[in-house]
């Protein structure tokens, strides 16, 4: 996970800045996945990062394969899977997640977190 | 204009059945008296992911609404009232059950129409010889 973080200064050329989500890329209206995780278009996220040449673990989509169309706040062991030790939710870099299925895995995370289902910060006892 | 939604709320610990009971079907009551249809189930006692009002566990409750906004509205300033009800959360879900609905008719019309193209491969080939599981 340090590499991901330390390439994209190095390729400073493509812009792929991620903590600063400029709004200069016109093509990004919309800032909710797109920002940070730049022009890559899913899959092989590899090529475009510090040169990296070879392809990264090309990751599938956990719902789309096992046509899990229904995520919902109340299946906890599905929505524990994508959140880490620290109770963030895991990126969808790293997961492999579509980002349809990512966005509604996102919204039912933090729904359940709201109803105790899921712990904000720190493990689930 | 009837919407459905997921009405779920977590009732502290110490709670007896009976009360438990009243207040559910004090709820029911007005839901249904205010046109509405509504089915509930208790979960039971499981542990919170954080301590709520000083409680580690708590009974959680699901009512799956039929109704309008007003309704649930009023049904949300009576979980705040009473005193017993510590969480609640409630989830709109007429869309997305309209979109599971679809995606499953149009992975049976899928089915159906190469069930009928393919009339003999997938149903016989239901005894596999090379069964490895």
């Amino acid at each position: 996970m340090a590499e991901e973080t330390k390439a994209p200064e190095a390729t400073a050329s493509t812009g792929d800045a991620r903590p600063a989500e400029r709004p200069e890329r016109s093509e990004r209206p919309e800032r909710s996945d797109r920002g940070p995780r730049g022009p890559r278009s899913g899959g092989p996220g590899g090529p475009r990062e510090g040169g990296r040449k070879y392809f990264r673990r090309k990751k599938v989509c956990k719902f789309c394969t096992e046509k899990i169309e229904a995520v919902n706040y109340k299946d906890v062991r599905l929505l524990a899977q994508f959140v880490a030790e620290s109770g963030k939710i895991v990126p969808r870099r790293l997961t492999g997640v579509c980002t349809p299925h990512q966005r509604r895995l996102s919204l039912a995370i933090k729904q359940a977190r709201n109803i105790a289902l899921l712990p904000f910060a720190g493990r689930a006892q | 204009m009837n919407r459905t939604y997921e009405l779920m709320f977590i009732v502290r610990p110490d709670m007896l059945d009976e009360d438990l009971n009243k207040l559910i079907s004090t709820l029911e009551s007005s839901v249904t008296s205010s046109g509405g249809t509504v089915k509930s189930e208790v979960w039971g006692k499981r542990r919170l992911a954080y301590t709520v009002r000083k409680f580690n566990d708590g009974i959680f409750v699901l009512l799956i609404l039929d109704g309008t906004g007003p309704m649930v509205h009023e049904l949300e300033r009576r979980l705040r009232v009473t005193e017993p009800v510590i969480k609640f959360i409630t989830v709109r879900t007429d869309e997305e059950n309209k979109r599971l609905d679809k995606i499953k008719k149009i992975r049976e019309s899928r089915k159906k129409a190469s069930a009928a193209t393919a009339p003999v491969t997938p149903e016989a080939g239901g005894e596999p010889a090379p069964a490895t599981a």
